[in-house]
């Protein structure tokens, strides 16, 4: 990849010969996007991530790998716009980088934080962040058949990707109505009762791997 | 402010959606439902071609004349309005050919925002959905959902 591209002007390569790369950071700071727009390119990557695929789990892991990237590139253009040069560093422990991700990342992507962040009581390397009404399924009524899915799984992969780009290794992120939770279990009953009040309340569970956990305590404490 | 039913009918005539807010109307078998759109439909298409052509203007690319306001503006359209001493029927074809039947009580004001209204609905909860395929049957749950607070609040 050399040289000048030989094109001619258009979108991609304008008369100014001035690429994407030279445009200023914060020159889409605080542009806004129409709901709708997004509403109907969703609406197609999820037909895209359908074709040929072999069940729900399939999809939702390929709505994940949609958001990925998406998370990687987020994670530094958002400590990039930070106004407090203090904070602008990755952050490295898991408390203060699941904040970043409840906050910061929440208010850049729908304009209000996310709703809780608590660690399950079961299993000590799993956290789980509440959305009563992900933006991303505002518009979309499941068939019986699907009850299952959740397309907020391009959220988790967003998650996912602003995680190993901060260097949090996860096992995974995935996406659950907690409507559809059995009873049983404190923590269980609890947020069910949410669910009677928003009917598309979701829990992204975050499980990072092993090493992660010990470095975790390793640090907490020197 | 009652609204008594709705149809959506499809633009090749099939009835897609249909419900009811009113109880105490006489039950019909969906077979019957389905013969009433059609019956529509085919209607509709009669009434557009039995619509008065605009009259051509005697010297069109003259451009001293000075056209009084015409009445036959735009193309023509089929039935519209259907209005009994029990119920009116109002009709709404969209730029694609989809057509949205409201039933209401006669004396209802407003019925033009309330059908602008229940098309952007539509357009949000049922077009915005990717597991639903065009001209088919509408099976979205919040769709439903929308619609009932919107007649519930108006009514």
């Amino acid at each position: 990849m050399s040289g000048a591209p030989n094109q001619t002007p258009g979108l991609r390569y304008p008369s100014n010969k001035k690429t994407i790369y030279d445009r200023n950071l914060n020159r889409s700071k605080n542009a806004e996007l129409s709901r709708a727009a997004f509403a109907y390119l969703f609406v197609e990557m999820i037909s895209y991530a359908q074709q040929r695929v072999r069940g729900i789990a399939d999809l939702e892991k390929r709505l994940n790998t949609q958001g990925y990237p998406l998370g990687l590139r987020l994670l530094d253009l958002l400590l990039t716009r930070t106004a407090n040069p203090l904070s602008s560093i990755r952050p490295t422990r898991i408390l203060p980088l699941l904040q970043f991700i409840a906050q910061t990342l929440w208010r850049h992507l729908f304009a209000r934080p996310a709703d809780a962040l608590e660690r399950s009581e079961s299993d000590s390397s799993q956290y789980m962040l509440f959305d009563n009404e992900p933006l991303v399924n505002q518009y979309i009524s499941l068939p019986r058949e699907m009850s299952q899915l959740n397309c907020a799984a391009f959220v988790a992969g967003i998650i996912e990707g602003v995680c190993d780009g901060a260097g949090f290794a996860t096992e995974g992120v995935s996406a659950h109505s907690v409507a559809e939770q059995e009873g049983g279990g404190g923590e269980k009953e609890k947020s069910a009762k949410g669910a009677e009040l928003w009917p598309g309340k979701t829990v992204f569970l975050i499980k990072f791997k092993q090493e992660v956990l010990e470095r975790e305590e390793i640090l907490g404490r020197g | 402010m009652v609204v008594f039913a709705l149809f959506i009918i499809s633009k090749a005539g099939g009835l897609i959606y249909n419900r009811e807010f009113h109880t105490g109307l006489a039950k019909l078998t969906s077979n019957d439902y389905l013969m009433l759109a059609g019956s529509f439909h085919g209607m509709h298409a009669i009434t557009k071609q039995l619509c008065p052509v605009m009259p051509q203007p005697p010297n069109p690319t003259s451009a001293a004349a000075v056209l009084a306001p015409s009445p036959f503006s735009g193309r023509p359209s089929g039935l519209e309005v259907l209005e009994t001493s029990h119920f009116r029927m109002q009709c709404f074809q969209t730029l694609t050919g989809t057509k949205f039947l409201l039933f209401t009580e006669p004396q209802q004001p407003n019925i033009d925002s309330m059908i602008r209204k229940i098309y952007e609905l539509y357009a949000d909860y049922v077009m915005k959905n990717p597991f639903y395929t065009v001209e088919m049957p509408i099976r979205c749950e919040k769709f439903d959902r929308n619609l009932d607070g919107f007649v519930k609040v108006r009514s």
